[in-house]
């Protein structure tokens, strides 16, 4: 995983809430047996017509939009299914930080594991920066924040200046770019010991026959 | 002395290391696995050299994209194709034992675990999909993780984990007649919201949850991420044991008894606190169906479709106007009487034999209303062979449903099974999201005997008052 430190981007707003998994990356696109090229199909249905055509309302089709790196959202982000597809779409797609009042448990989770930082913020300060970046409406006056995680500020160079918190190991490994089964593996005779005293009755899988 | 919840007692069992400021490391005692979360992690493995810890302890199934028809021609859909052959591969290279497609034994994930008595109560359970908290119905910690974590499994038997909060919900009284499990489950999510859960494992308590059977606790158990949960769980009792015991994984002779005296030790101590309390009461309940887009939408029977008019928060009023724009639906209109193009019977959620039996009841001796299309589909190989040992597939086609192979199907659709655009269904899934069962597929959750109903009638009828 690349360790995050700061991350200066423009701002896409997508202002929903409970933005479900399968909203995020539609399953027909699950298929893929890799964990990149899922870009293309973050928000399919929301971003394309049935013919195929861009459909120009939708938020991210816009130019102030355009080769955004930060996406700003409603509460519960990432509600639904466990799918780690979806981030590795919004990853593809070029989103390195999501800012959002709360998140699905899995989907925050899933974020942390492949270098995404995802932000959780009061829904005032939410709105401020939602607020902000909706006056940007062509590809001159795209909305940018810079985020840096080892101070934990976001700030738009201006007056928009907010601390944000976040648990101080996800931090660490982020900062580090820690692989966090490197981290469990350091403890092996830890587990070996546990195996020991696991009970007897406890099943294992052999193959049934039928 | 310390008193601990069911959770707690789970929890510190499996604590394989703890460090102040970090997560846990956690033992997992079961691991499962399918053709769609999977590939990815064995890639990992096989990219840092690293093999399958305890391969005895993971257990393989395809379930979310094989087609549900006729299973003896081969897999049209390539890309459906390759997932499972690559799902083959990684099982046969690391030495998982993998129930496949033409398995006796395959089925959906969370079906086959309990079915063959690999889930039992006080062990940790996980898989690369959400609706792992169906496990949980036996006094079992289980819960969904990403394909990192799955990884993560493969490689160490453990996860790294953050302490839950605790939540009671407990469904005092007994329920209504017509009333069931899945209406359950919809009423606590329709109360407390889509992520009235975040952050916490609940534990499902109270006079209603002690009289359901296995069958119903999993249903209740499933739904528990579709409020945001970690995981939900019901304490381990005698209708557990019973249900345990017998299985082909189950332990047997002294083990059995050492088995069910630490189970005994399982269920929460009294007087043991929890974070939060939700209490319902059973005899409010009624059949439910979902009305919208998120599985919170949701009205008894009885009820009329919201008007976003009424809504102050914008934001709110903003998510109700689109879900009733999305579903084609006016406000105000009763639920009752909407009429229904599909019917689909099936899903982790109620594709077990009791559900089946349930529908079948409604059904028997009637014919599906001319305007639908219905089909069941068993959760497993071994439900839909003991449906047909009771008849109940003759049943079911000669009504005019459908009677397929085992799998998630229309769930997800993500083989052939799915929905149109525009077209309206009454699912026993989980999940009403837009486009989960097909593009422009239009979904409401209800209980397989609503499912049953709606599919004779040809639009929703309430199953307490309706008349065949
Ligand atoms: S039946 Fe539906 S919810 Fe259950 S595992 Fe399959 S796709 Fe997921």
């Amino acid at each position: 995983m690349d360790a995050f430190k700061k991350h200066t981007g423009v701002v896409a707003v997508l202002d929903r809430a409970n933005v479900d998994t399968d909203q995020i990356i539609p399953k027909q696109f699950l298929k893929r047996v890799e964990r990149t090229g899922f870009g293309e199909f973050l928000f399919f249905d929301w971003r394309y017509h049935e013919d195929g055509s861009v459909c120009p309302g939708f938020e991210l089709n816009g130019p102030q939009a355009a080769g955004a790196s930060i996406l700003v959202a409603g509460k519960n982000f990432g509600s639904g299914s466990s799918r780690e597809h979806a981030p590795w779409a919004l990853l593809d797609y070029g989103f390195h930080v999501i800012i959002a009042p709360s998140y699905a448990d899995i989907f925050f989770n899933n974020c942390f594991k492949n270098g995404i930082l995802p932000i959780v913020l009061p829904q005032s300060e939410v709105l401020r920066i939602m607020n902000a970046a909706s006056t940007a409406n062509s590809a001159k006056d795209q909305f940018s924040l810079t985020v840096d995680l080892d101070n934990q500020t976001l700030s738009d160079g201006g007056e928009l200046n907010i601390r944000f918190d976040v648990d101080p190991f996800r931090r660490h490994c982020l900062l580090n770019g820690l692989d966090d089964i490197g981290l469990t593996l350091q403890n092996v005779d830890d587990v070996d010991a546990f195996e020991k005293r696991r009970p007897i009755y406890m099943p294992v899988v052999a193959a049934l026959s039928v | 002395m310390n008193r601990r919840t069911m959770f707690e007692k789970i929890w510190d069992a499996h604590v394989v290391k703890a460090e102040e400021g970090k997560p846990s490391v956690l033992y997992i005692d079961l691991h499962l696995i399918h053709e769609v979360t999977s590939a990815q992690a064995f890639d990992g493995l096989r990219l840092a050299g690293r093999k399958v810890r305890r391969p005895d302890l993971t257990l393989a199934t395809m379930d979310h994209n094989v087609p549900t028809t006729d299973r003896t021609v081969p897999v049209k859909d390539p890309i459906s194709k390759k997932q499972m052959e690559v799902l083959a591969a990684n099982c046969e290279e690391f030495g998982i034992t993998l129930y496949d497609i033409h398995h006796k034994l395959q089925g959906v994930v969370h079906i086959i675990g309990p079915e063959l008595g690999l889930t039992q109560p006080g062990m940790t359970v996980v898989c690369g999909d959400s609706h792992t908290s169906t496990h949980g119905a036996f006094g079992a910690l289980a819960f969904g993780i990403g394909t990192s974590e799955v990884e993560h499994v493969l490689a160490t038997q453990c996860l790294q984990q953050t302490k839950p909060k605790t939540m009671e919900i407990r469904i005092n009284g007994a329920l209504p007649m017509g009333v069931t499990a899945k209406d359950i489950i919809l009423a606590i999510i329709g109360k407390i919201g889509t992520d009235g859960a975040t952050g916490y494992v609940i534990e499902y308590t109270g006079e209603a949850i002690r009289a359901l059977s296995m069958e119903g606790r999993m249903t209740v158990c499933n739904m528990s991420i579709e409020a945001g949960a970690r995981a939900g769980m019901i304490a381990p009792d005698e209708t557990t044991f019973r249900y345990v015991q017998g299985k082909p994984h189950a332990p047997q002779g002294e083990a059995w008894s050492a088995a069910v005296a630490n189970w005994k030790q399982l269920p929460t101590d009294e007087g043991a606190e929890f974070d939060r309390l939700v209490e319902i009461n059973a005899s409010e309940l009624a059949p439910y169906v979902s009305w919208g887009t998120n599985p919170g939408q949701v009205l008894p029977i009885t009820g009329v479709l919201p008007n976003p008019a009424d809504i102050e928060n914008p934001a709110d009023r903003k998510t109700v106007e689109r879900a009733l724009d999305y579903m084609g639906l006016q406000p105000y209109r009763p639920i009752n009487g909407l009429t229904v193009d599909r019917v689909f019977i099936g899903s982790c959620t109620n594709g077990r034999i009791e559900d089946l039996r349930a529908a079948a009841g409604i059904v028997q001796g009637q014919t599906v209303a001319q305007n639908v299309k219905a089909m069941v589909v068993p959760g497993s190989a071994l439900v839909k062979l003991q449906a047909e040992a009771e008849g109940l597939d003759k049943i079911f086609v000669a009504a005019g449903f459908e009677w397929r192979e085992a799998g998630c199907s229309m769930c997800l659709g993500m083989n052939p099974d799915i929905l149109s655009p525009g077209e309206r269904c009454a699912s026993t899934s989980n999940r009403n999201f837009e486009g989960r069962q097909g593009k422009g597929g239009r979904t409401h959750l209800v209980s397989p005997e609503m499912a049953a109903a709606a599919a004779i009638a040809g639009h929703f009828v309430d199953v307490r008052t309706w008349k065949k």
